[in-house]
């Protein structure tokens, strides 16, 4: 599913923040990635979700090498990604439904199936009475579990979260963690990027763990 | 439930955008502007052209010469005896004097002023004649005789005409060049105020074509808008134009009426403008993207 092979990345000519990065996430796997503020989590999620490509080192994704793989395939590659930003990124002038709808939308899905299964999805994060809300009117929660539909829409392979229950009271982030838990369950691949310690003792799953821009710990390598 | 239109990038509310429909209106009126003065020009060297085809004129001496009817009759045997010449009139003072009394006065005409005899030669239709062989015959023949083609004059008429239709397309192609930079503007102005949007579109897997295609739409849809100002500001303007020049008796000035296939040339031009405006922003937009991951 997703190899990294001594990868390092760097912004412009800065120093490293990512360093001989080496580890390998199994179709169905699912994972949490943590470390301190500064380690370089967002770093390492922007190469999974081809943000950014690497200084050096090869990262493999479904297959393709992407030191190889054409521009005009990323998107292809994308559309098996699903992703939860951290400051969620949601278009403002987009309606919860609209912004939900985007992936199908741009994947060429039949109109009459996105409206019902964005409006099936929003319901069952609880936004049933904000389906035609706009971001800005909805408060961090809601922003964040419309994000989190978003991303989980077009039933992705590899399902790439940042923080994604940093803003919602405990229950609506255990019923947002068993979405992702169900989504896994049909083999979608899942990593979490989290500081929070109590939902990764909830749930006890594998930990990529980085430090300072390395990786100290992860499956099958010597903490 | 149905959706209404919408679209991922807010292009509306654009501040470079908003400026481009009146900007659009300007380019559209002037190239349309400028081309129907080159149609004018056309029309004007045809009517010319027409004007002095099939016909010739004669110079014979001094028309108050003792011998300038002896002179005259002579040149109309030969003009006649012409193949191709229909008819071979002598103008009578009177005609002479109407036609130079616009050049020269009355007073002048009514002095001693030498003033040549002249004969209106027709000719007939596809005639091939040689006028060089023919004025020279008729020198011979009648010393001081002179053919007159008037091919000089058009050709210097045409020459000018030329010039300006010229001048007038380069202003159309000015244009066009003046629409690109400034739908290169408006649209690079859009990407970069809609950057982090485009960069979430394309992390949700949307291909720069996708992108790409909101820019036009949105483009087109404003370029139609200027262009259909424009060129009703355009046929207002050369309505106006005609209808003032159809009261000036100036036989050489070009008609002003545009027939209805020039109209169509008119919107040609404008949709042209739009259809120019709209690859611009989509060859700016896919430029800009490839540099992007």
């Amino acid at each position: 599913m997703v190899r990294f092979q001594n990868v390092g990345m760097r912004y412009g000519i800065g120093p490293e923040v990512l360093r001989d990065i080496s580890f390998e996430l199994a179709p169905g796997s699912f994972h949490f990635l943590t470390g301190p503020s500064g380690a370089g989590k967002t770093s390492l999620l922007k190469l999974l979700y081809l943000a950014r490509r690497p200084s050096r080192g090869l990262i493999t994704m479904f297959n393709h090498d992407l030191s190889t793989t054409p521009r005009d395939k990323l998107p292809d590659l994308r559309r098996r990604i699903g992703v939860v930003f951290q400051d969620f990124r949601l278009l403002d002038h987009l309606s919860a439904l609209d912004n939900v709808a985007l992936p199908l939308r741009i994947a060429g899905a039949n109109e009459a199936q996105v409206v019902e299964h964005v409006t099936e999805l929003l319901q069952w994060v609880g936004l049933h009475d904000q389906i035609h809300a706009r971001p800005p009117t909805l408060s961090g929660g809601e922003k964040q579990r419309v994000a989190i539909a978003r991303a989980v829409i077009g039933h992705p392979q590899l399902l790439l979260a940042d923080e994604p229950t940093g803003n919602v009271d405990p229950d609506m982030g255990m019923r947002l963690m068993h979405l992702l838990l169900e989504l896994n369950k049909t083999g979608t691949t899942v990593v979490i990027a989290t500081h929070d310690q109590h939902l990764i003792e909830s749930f006890n799953r594998p930990r990529l763990r980085l430090d300072d821009g390395e990786l100290v710990l992860a499956p099958g390598l010597a903490a | 439930m149905m959706f209404r239109r919408r679209t991922d990038l807010q292009l509306a509310a654009d501040p470079a955008g908003r400026f481009l429909p009146s900007v659009m209106a300007v380019m559209v009126f002037l190239g349309t502007l400028s081309f129907a003065g080159a149609i004018v020009l056309d029309q004007a060297m045809q009517s010319w052209s027409r004007s002095i085809e099939g016909t010739l004129t004669v110079q014979v001496g001094d028309m108050k010469a003792p011998d300038s009817a002896a002179r005259v009759a002579v040149a109309v045997d030969l003009l006649k005896a012409t193949p191709g010449v229909v008819s071979a009139t002598p103008l009578d003072k009177a005609a002479v004097d109407k036609l130079l009394e616009p050049w020269l006065g009355k007073e002048t005409l009514a002095t001693d002023l030498p003033i040549p005899a002249l004969i209106d030669v027709r000719l007939a239709r596809d005639a091939e004649l040689d006028t060089a062989a023919l004025g020279a015959r008729l020198a011979q023949a009648v010393p001081g005789a002179r053919l007159d083609d008037h091919k000089p004059w058009l050709a210097h008429m045409v020459r000018f005409a030329r010039t300006l239709q010229w001048l007038a397309l380069g202003i159309v192609a000015l244009v066009g060049l003046a629409t690109v930079a400034l739908v290169v503007f408006a649209t690079r102005a859009g990407l970069a105020v809609h950057n982090e949007v485009i960069e979430v579109l394309h992390l949700i897997g949307a291909r720069d074509a996708y992108i790409a295609g909101q820019f036009q739409n949105h483009t087109r849809r404003l370029a139609i808008l200027g262009a259909i100002v424009g060129l009703c500001l355009v046929g207002a303007v050369l309505v106006a134009l005609a209808g003032i020049a159809a009261n000036i008796k100036a036989p050489l000035l070009p008609k002003l009426e545009l027939a209805p296939r020039h109209w169509l040339m008119l919107a040609g031009i404008a949709v042209l403008a739009v259809a120019l405006a709209t690859l611009t922003a989509r060859i700016t937009v896919m430029r800009t993207l490839k540099k992007m991951m």
